[in-house]
Formats: structure tokens, sequence, C-alpha cells
């Protein structure tokens, strides 16, 4: 009984160490979204040149939607430049960049685009109904949607060439209907 | 006769069209209201921060979107359920009590009363079990004995 004793009190430690070493190992920041694998939330907004934007009328193509702010120092200012040049590269491949920019003002949002050459089109979502309908907590968050206009990848935090190739590729790569 | 006729269909068009936009009109929601649900919602732009407490324009969005789902409309649960469709049961603030996470609910309860009864069998033992327990006699060579004995004595 004495030896059974001495031995439960450390293993009773073991599932505390376990769960900590879980707990550590785990990204709280990396929080699984729901809207993967789901139909991608349609929306109509206008663009800072007053041109309207909707998700409807890329369909049939693979859209990146990407949430971005002025404020959004440096992750977005790292992307922009990035995504500027992957849309030239794939915008006859019928790939499509849609920049949403969040709680920003007009001037700053129109001083980023300026600055980095933008030419993809970029709306204001002024009321966050876009951004909560994609359930963004942060920016930059990006979304790879499909052909069948499917959200396949979110991706948080700055969008890489190699993130962005990869998974551009594999979805210009699927048979165009299902 | 015809006027009688006229001054009641007059009125009746007069009711209908004061009280039509009225019934189509969505019905006030109070702040209070509002505020209880945000109240369970998450910030997410923040740590550790309710929608209902935080200052940031996302959570003051988002407070906006509760009360015009509620106006709307819809019950306290359809706005929770229209956010954790898109963020995920995250956004709640207390994790709903079924499934994997009734663990978080009950275990910290089941914990605390294992080491009340820990403690409480440890303290009785410690008190109550050995009285009256002699101690075991210890062999001890009758020599040694002799001389712890004896210089015990010579040194006292």
């Amino acid at each position: 009984m004495k030896r059974l004793w001495r031995w439960l009190i450390p293993l009773a430690a073991l599932p505390v160490l376990a769960l900590l070493a879980y707990g550590f190992r785990v990204n709280p920041r990396d929080i699984p979204s729901p809207l993967v694998g789901r139909a991608a939330p349609s929306f109509t907004l206008q663009t800072l040149d007053g041109a309207p934007l909707s998700l409807e009328a890329h369909r049939g193509k693979v859209v990146v939607v990407n949430f971005w702010a002025s404020w959004c120092y440096p992750a977005c200012y790292e992307e922009a430049p990035i995504l500027e040049r992957n849309w030239r590269a794939y915008r006859d491949r019928d790939v499509v960049v849609l920049g949403v920019d969040i709680q920003d003002t007009r001037e700053a949002a129109e001083k980023f685009i300026r600055d980095f050459g933008l030419t993809f089109p970029n709306a204001r979502d002024l009321k966050g109904t876009v951004s909560v309908d994609y359930g963004v907590y942060g920016v930059p968050e990006t979304f790879f949607l499909d052909r069948q206009g499917r959200i396949r990848v979110k991706h948080v935090s700055a969008v890489t060439d190699e993130v962005f190739r990869a998974t551009v590729d594999r979805l210009l790569s699927e048979p165009r209907t299902p | 006769m015809s006027r009688g006729w006229i001054r009641l269909v007059a009125s009746v068009v007069l009711l209908g069209a004061a009280v039509s936009p009225v019934t189509a009109q969505p019905k006030p929601v109070s702040e209070e209201t509002v505020h209880e649900v945000a109240a369970q919602l998450r910030c997410v732009v923040c740590q550790n921060l309710s929608v209902a407490d935080s200052p940031s324009e996302m959570a003051s969005q988002m407070r906006a979107i509760v009360r015009e789902r509620l106006t709307a409309g819809e019950s306290p649960a359809d706005v929770q359920r229209f956010f954790v469709e898109r963020y995920g049961e995250w956004i709640l603030l207390a994790p709903p009590r079924r499934g994997f996470n009734l663990l978080v609910w009950f275990l910290p309860l089941v914990a605390v009363g294992a080491g009340i009864a820990t403690t409480a069998i440890l303290v009785w033992r410690w008190t109550h079990g050995r009285r009256g327990a002699r101690p075991t006699p210890v062999d001890v060579d009758p020599a040694m004995s002799e001389r712890i004995r004896r210089e015990v004595e010579s040194g006292s």
C-alpha cells in the first residue's frame, strides 16, 4: 500500500504535465475558423475609386480576399507589395485579389494604396459587417477561395510569396467543376 | 347612408395607414438587452474583454450588429449563434455547458472536493488514527543498553 502511494503522487502530476506540454505547444493566436470549407459570404462594397466591388462578380475565379488596415504595421506593409506582385503575375489566369480595408480612415487608406501602388480593387468595410461575416479578428487576414466560391484557406499574418503561390497554384490545378 | 359609408371607408383606410407602418416597424430593443448579449461575446481585438466593455472600434461595430439583429426580431440566442457560426465557440466568453466543455465547468469542483476530502482524511488520521498506538519496541543489545545507561549517568 505504502509503495503504491509513493508511486501515485508523482503519477498524479503526469496529466498536469501533459496538459501543460500541449498548452505550450499550441499557438493561442491560431484560432481555427469554422468558415474553412464553407461558402464564402457574399458582399458588395464600394472601392475607394467609387466602383462597386462584389464577390459575386468574380464567381468561377480563384479569389484572394485580403483584410488590411493602414495602421497595421508592419505586417500589412510587408504583404502589400507581395499581394500586388502576385496579383499582377496571376491576373491573366483567372485569379483576382480583393482588398478590404477595415477600421480605417479614407485618407490613410488612400495614402497606403498610393504608397504601394496597389492596382487590385480595394474597398472599405465601413460598418464592419464584412469583417464579422468572415470572422476576422485582426489584420492582416487573407482568405483563399476556390472556383466554387468556398473558403479553402484562412491565412493569419502577412502573406508571403510562398504561401500565395502554393495556395493559388493548388486551387488553380483543381478541376473547374466539383 | 353614402356619407356614412365614405366615413367608414375613410376611417378604415386612415386607420390602416396609421397602423400598418407601426406593425411593420421593428420592435424597439433596450440598450440593456444589447449590453447583455454583447457582454457574452469576446471582443476579438482585445484580451479578456467582452464586446460590451471594449472601447475599440471593432467592438462598437459588433455592438451595432447585435442591436441591428435584435431590432430585426432575432432572439439573443439567434444573435449568439450568428457570431458562433462566424467565429466559432471561441467568440463566447463562457464555453457552453455540454460535451467536452463540461470538463471545464466541473473539473475544478471535483478537484476542490477531492482536495477537501484528502485533507480531511489526513487530518483525521493524524489526530485520531494513532492515538493509543504504542511505539513498537526496538530490539537493542542488552550490553549496548547497559552502556548507554552508564554513560548517561556518568555524564550528568
